[in-house]
């Protein structure tokens, strides 16, 4: 039998296979160059930028829970001047695709890192961070509220030459309401779920373990609902749909391609084990080789409900 | 880079004082590159409880081969360690960070508390193998003798003869605080490059002194930690002027000039 076809297709992008690191979780990918052959992933999700340089929250920024993490980094970034001149250099030569994840203040910050970005050679597409839930400002206004998050996704999209994903906030009462609204806003994908706000409390000091008090929750504890937010998405909207939350195994990706997800982020299992990008694409290839699969289109949306 | 992600094989696991623990492991790769101060990510357990990895700083490499830890069991993470038994197997990631930098120094102190001590005697091993070793003193703190085990006796053995100790309880050496060791020892005339590891407390009494007496001090830094290879940004501290970016212990350190960072 063939070598088992994983290539899949995002607009009119072809990406290897369909295992992409989470923004975030992966840095800027050199990072993890001791462990991971980079041209082997389906891409890379780099670290979300901003216009200027951002110093992030005080610490502490993350605490263990139970099958997760909760962090409150704060979008702490180098800013968009430097990330060109300093870490896309690199990027160019990894093999792979690489996606920039960008973020802002206010739709006139989130489109001149769209029209900025476009000029620069090397990327993909960009991610829109429209739901990181730990600025106080900005952040979370555009991804709870449906005209919000299209009206950013329609200033990013009119300023771009790149395809546009939109990532969206599991913090909302229907997920549904939000995927419409970016697909309405012009994306040409949407990714889910960023992290769900969460907090801990230290019960000796009666202090919250986070400096910033609430953080986002991430890893295998959020995994059940981040599959649930995809399959509904999934089934809502006719763009393609990338799947992330707390995927650490090459069964939790499948799940989420089998929920209807084209392709997959992986982001706290970077941190836990920096190969498991590598060994989900792996683990893929040998689940269709021993089921006779050929391509990864037979299991894309493959749920069997009855 | 000269950082490994390796399946470490347990050749011994020791039981050195109720709560503390000496690990050696089988993880070749890692044991060549590592310098003393350097740290690596340990597995806990292959399942999802505790989920991250643990920081933990090299106590020793051993013939370029074996890597060995020593830890206190303060959490579920150390505890789960702490029951791996010879045969089994864990997944390491490392050297991680910079280590202790002494090039072209005569006069070394080396100032550990608890845990703390456990990098240093790396670090003494190595000054102490040097074809000229400068001159070397080492002032040790513990809660009791027992918290310290078998290491006065590991440092008396590596040559490291002028070495003493302080304890909470006075069972041995100074009954009181390491730091109140160091104006005892230290004659002001030497230009002293002091590393320090242990609580906050106490590398913050250490850097006060090392401040009053003009002397340079390096500290190895301690923080919670997700990935330890600087993607999760979890790791931060505030520089000195508590301004401009914050420095990350993975990348920037463990091991900082004590006058880099906030002592607050």
């Amino acid at each position: 039998m063939n070598q088992p076809d994983l290539r899949i297709t995002i607009g009119n992008l072809v990406f290897k296979n369909p295992v992409l690191t989470a923004s975030g979780t992966f840095g800027y990918a050199r990072e993890f160059e001791p462990y991971v052959s980079l041209n082997q992933l389906g891409g890379v999700v780099v670290k979300g930028i901003s216009l200027e340089p951002r110093r992030g929250n005080p610490p502490p920024r993350i605490v263990e829970t139970a099958g997760g993490m909760l962090n409150a980094i704060g979008l702490e970034n180098v800013g968009l001047d430097r990330f060109i001149s300093e870490k896309m250099d690199y990027l160019r030569g990894i093999g792979t695709r690489v996606i920039v994840n960008i973020l802002g203040d206010s739709l006139e910050e989130y489109q001149t890192l769209a029209q900025r970005l476009s000029d620069v050679e090397g990327i993909s597409a960009l991610e829109v961070n429209i739901s990181c839930p730990n600025v106080k400002k900005g952040g979370v206004a555009f991804g709870t509220d449906p005209a919000m998050a299209e009206a950013v996704t329609r200033a990013v999209c009119a300023h771009s030459s790149l395809p546009v994903i939109v990532k969206l906030s599991p913090n909302v009462t229907d997920i549904t309401q939000i995927a419409r609204a970016v697909e309405a806003g012009g994306a040409q994908a949407i990714s889910l779920i960023n992290t769900l706000l969460g907090m801990a409390i230290d019960v000796r000091s009666r202090r919250p373990r986070l400096a910033n008090i609430v953080g986002g929750l991430s890893g295998p504890a959020i995994k059940p609902i981040a599959l649930r937010m995809v399959w509904q998405a999934a089934q809502a909207v006719k763009i393609p749909v990338i799947g992330i939350g707390g995927i650490t195994t090459t069964e939790d990706a499948l799940e989420f391609l089998l929920a209807g997800a084209t392709a997959i982020e992986v982001g706290t299992a970077n941190f836990v084990n920096p190969r498991a990008s590598q060994e989900i694409v792996e683990g893929i290839g040998r689940y269709m080789t021993e089921n006779r699969i050929n391509g990864i289109s037979e299991v894309i949306g493959g749920l069997v409900l009855s | 880079m000269h950082q490994f992600e390796e399946q470490a094989e347990i050749v011994r696991q020791e039981q050195l004082a109720p709560e503390i623990f000496r690990l050696t492991l089988n993880a070749p790769q890692i044991a060549a590159a590592a310098r003393p101060g350097q740290f690596v990510m340990v597995q806990t357990t292959a399942g999802y409880d505790p989920l991250l990895r643990r920081p933990l700083s090299i106590h020793q490499t051993i013939g370029n081969a074996q890597v060995q830890l020593m830890y206190k069991v303060v959490g579920k993470g150390t505890r789960l360690l702490s029951a791996l038994t010879p045969g089994k197997t864990i997944q390491l990631t490392g050297p991680l960070g910079h280590g202790f930098e002494l090039a072209g120094k005569d006069s070394i102190c080396l100032v550990g508390g608890g845990m703390g001590i456990a990098p240093l005697y790396f670090l003494a091993r190595e000054i102490m193998r040097t074809n000229t070793p400068p001159k070397l003193i080492i002032l040790l703190g513990a809660r009791t003798a027992q918290e310290l085990g078998p290491l006065p006796r590991d440092f008396h053995d590596i040559g490291a003869t002028e070495t003493f100790f302080a304890t909470d309880d006075g069972t041995l050496g100074h009954h009181g605080f390491v730091a109140e060791l160091i104006e005892k020892h230290l004659v002001p005339e030497n230009k002293w490059a002091v590393c320090t590891c242990g609580p906050h407390p106490m590398m913050k009494a250490v850097v006060g002194q090392c401040r009053k007496q003009g002397y340079e001090c390096q500290v190895s830094l301690e923080t919670m930690m997700a990935c330890g290879i600087s993607a999760c940004l979890g790791c931060a501290v505030p520089r000195s002027d508590l301004s401009g970016p914050y420095l990350h212990v993975c990348k920037d350190g463990p091991v900082f000039k004590a006058e880099e960072v906030a002592w607050l």
